[in-house]
């Protein structure tokens, strides 16, 4: 049963995504609906687990085989389904399931309409992988796998140059990352002669010595890096808005509510190790909250559509990581899923608009949408306040906790991260006025063109919408659901020293919805009252130029790393390579000029070869009979 | 049973067989035709044969002669194999002087 139970959830993916890839073009439009079908499976399947660790209350674990079988030394292909990865199953195939159906109607009429559906089951197969493997390798399978489909689905235009220099750029970034989290899994290994999640525990459980606990810091910096490449932190995030050259639907579920998070599913995955390591805990909390403030104040000014919602997506991630940090794991998931849900419909809302607007991502070309879409207004709202924070939207809780937390451990990063929160409020909502109030600023060819989007489209918003709303019920404050629900995965839970809900929590509450409503009110002014359109490219100066070219990072990375290693790159090609050349084709030269020599010997004369025959026959027996 | 070995000795057939031997490596070392270089493969082959049945009969050991059977059938094979390619060798270029054969050179 066990067995069967994973087999189904992880085949169904992988067997939708042969069948598009391999009959795509027999299948016609068919392939989006089989794709969309493997994944509800997949749901369905979640669903059905979820029940069955509920009721049981003890995880699934299938161990297929041995996969790595040395001395002292095992890996199991194994599988894991405990209440954390039941979680993320749960909103990746839900979510998952919700933007295939869009993808059928989004993507009708691509020429590789078949392939894009391929594309993405193979991605929910291998983030079923991910947060299904009982062990830091399998999870490093997924953690390519989805990389890899990341790669290939910011690249799925590949006619547009741009675009495939995106998805080298988010791939090579990654690999910065993996190389990091390889490190961490290597050290692991090294000090537990294992990775599985569960003997790692024990270890962990039984006490450690002075010797493991520094290696751990270590391990997990290293498993952190890879954690802030693939949920684009700074460093490393440079990235993830350039990843917007995919389509949207891609945006939607891979770099807002998914893929993404996987850097914080590992962290919480092994958060009895990070517990041990306090001062890896204080980076990644200063990381998030410089994060979260930075990709902010860049989506302030940013006018492409999804260029705003990429750094708010970025900036979200910074506030999960700072939750992280201050080891509130339970917080960072609740988190995760709001801004699954909410981000997921925002994504899929401005997917809706670029579809109405025939291809158009810039702003300052939009305008007055609410007249000619209302469903995707009305859900395009419903998320935006939920993602400003507005209760009781889901967002406000995560949020709020999220806050919660940092005002209690440290002030200066409470102070940057609810900076931050007011700055999404406002870029959010600067983002719903630009788009759907006041007139349209676009071409009258475009006015005729706009529509609301088929059922196919609004029907996932409008799912997504309602959860954005009512998203936030699994984490009350006081009366926590998830934190009961988690408890069994983290052994620091907050279940275990609840927060009191005292004056200050309520004053912080309280702050919170102000600073919120600061920034609409800031939006409000000078887009509505004011009637402020963002200049043309040309004419913007000062700070704001700095903002709108995301602080200059790319160029500085481009001066600092890539031309440096293109410049080694030239070094070695043109000088070391020659000296290399050079001693490979002497050695060449030399086995050539003896061969000429000995090929003389070879001339075709019988007599001569039989004389050497007999000589040497002769010298052989003289040898071993005579000289002995 | 007369032992032959007892009228003519052992050695005298090791001189005749190293005769005959250095007869065969010399024909092939000095002439060039194909045909009596092949006929003083066969003498050496003999040599051997014929030291090979000494020694089986002055050690009474019958494996000897089993052997030169063996190696007999494969002079015949090699025989009826190297014929047919000097014939075929003639045909090509009207001469089995191995001096002109010498078209496999490097």
């Amino acid at each position: 049963m066990d067995t069967n139970i994973i087999l189904l959830l992880l085949l169904i993916p992988l067997l939708g995504s042969l069948a598009t890839l391999f009959f795509g073009k027999k299948l016609g439009n068919a392939s989006g609906v089989i794709a969309t079908l493997a994944v509800f499976i997949s749901f369905v399947v979640s669903v059905i687990s979820f029940f069955q660790v509920q009721s049981t209350g003890t995880p699934i674990q299938v161990d297929l085989f041995n996969w790595i079988a040395l001395e002292n030394f095992n890996i199991s292909f194994g599988f894991l389904l405990d209440q954390l990865s039941i979680l993320w199953l749960l909103f990746v195939t839900g979510i998952g399931t919700l933007i295939h159906l869009y993808s059928t109607s989004y993507m009708k009429g691509d020429e590789n309409y078949a392939k894009f559906f391929s594309y993405l089951n193979l991605f929910i197969f291998f983030m079923i992988v991910l947060v299904t493997g009982s062990n830091l390798l399998m999870m490093f399978i997924g953690w390519e796998g989805v990389g890899l489909c990341s790669y290939l689905l910011i690249g799925f235009w590949h006619k547009n140059q741009s675009y495939n220099d995106a998805a080298k750029k988010a791939f090579i970034m990654n690999r910065i990352g993996d190389l990091g989290f390889l490190i961490g899994v290597f050290i692991l290994a090294f000090l537990f002669q294992t990775l599985d999640y569960m003997t790692i525990k024990e270890a962990l459980m039984q006490g450690t010595n002075h010797q493991i606990n520094m290696w751990l810091g270590w391990a997990t910096l290293a498993l952190f890096i890879g954690a802030a490449g693939k949920s684009a932190q700074i460093p490393l995030y440079t990235w993830l808005p350039d990843a917007m050259a995919g389509p949207t639907p891609v945006s939607a579920l891979i770099h807002a509510a998914t893929m993404v998070t996987a850097g914080i599913f590992m962290i919480t995955r092994l958060n009895f190790v990070f517990d041990l390591t306090p001062w890896v805990q204080d980076i990644i909390a200063v990381v998030g909250a410089l994060t979260a403030l930075f990709a902010a104040t860049i989506g302030l000014v940013q006018n492409d559509i999804k260029k705003v919602l990429a750094y708010s997506t970025v900036s979200q991630l910074g506030l999960m990581f700072m939750a992280l940090g201050f080891g509130a794991y339970e917080i960072a998931v609740f988190h995760v899923i709001t801004h699954a849900f909410f981000k997921a419909c925002l994504f899929l809302g401005s997917g809706s608009i670029i579809h109405a607007m025939g291809g158009e991502q810039d702003m300052r070309k939009m305008g007055g949408l609410r007249k000619f879409m209302s469903v995707t207004y009305i859900t395009f709202l419903l998320a935006t306040l939920a993602i400003s924070g507005i209760p009781p939207l889901a967002g406000f809780f995560s949020k709020d906790e999220i806050l919660m937390v940092a005002f209690h451990e440290n002030k200066i990063l409470w102070f940057l991260a609810a900076i931050a929160s007011v700055m999404t409020a406002f870029y959010m909502f600067r983002l719903l006025y630009l788009t759907f109030f006041k007139d349209f600023r676009g071409t009258q060819e475009q006015k005729n063109h706009l529509h609301e989007s088929p059922s196919a489209m609004t029907i996932p918003l409008i799912v997504l919408a309602i959860l954005s709303v009512i998203g936030g019920a699994i984490s009350l404050p006081g009366a926590s659901w998830l934190n009961n629900y988690l408890q069994p995965i983290i052994v620091n839970n907050a279940a275990s020293n609840p927060h009191i809900l005292g004056t200050s929590e309520y004053i912080l509450m309280a702050l919170a919805i102000l600073g919120a409503l600061i920034g609409i009110g800031l939006a409000y002014s000078k887009y509505i009252k004011k009637n402020t359109v963002p200049p043309i490219d040309s004419e913007i100066s000062g700070f704001h130029k700095v903002l709108y070219n995301k602080y200059y990072v790319d160029e500085i990375y481009m001066k600092l790393i890539v031309k440096p290693i293109y410049a080694l790159g030239t070094f070695f090609r043109d000088y070391v390579e020659l000296v290399l050349s050079e001693i490979v084709f002497g050695l060449g030269k030399i086995a050539d000029t003896l061969s000429l020599q000995g090929k003389k010997a070879q001339n075709g004369n019988i007599g001569l070869y039989l004389f050497a025959f007999v000589f040497g026959i002769c010298f052989l027996l003289y040898y071993l009979f005579i000289a002995r | 049973m007369v032992n032959v070995l007892e009228i003519i000795g052992i050695d005298s057939y090791i001189y005749l067989s190293v005769i005959l031997f250095c007869i065969g490596v010399f024909g092939i070392l000095y002439r060039r035709n194909a045909i009596i270089m092949f006929m003083c493969i066969e003498i050496m082959l003999n040599s051997a044969n014929m030291l090979l049945v000494a020694f089986s009969t002055y050690h009474q050991d019958a494996s000897g002669q089993v052997f030169v059977f063996f190696t007999m059938a494969v002079a015949a094979a090699e025989v009826a194999v190297g014929l047919a390619i000097l014939v075929a060798i003639f045909r090509n270029i009207g001469s089995i002087d191995i001096d002109n054969l010498k078209n496999l050179k490097g």
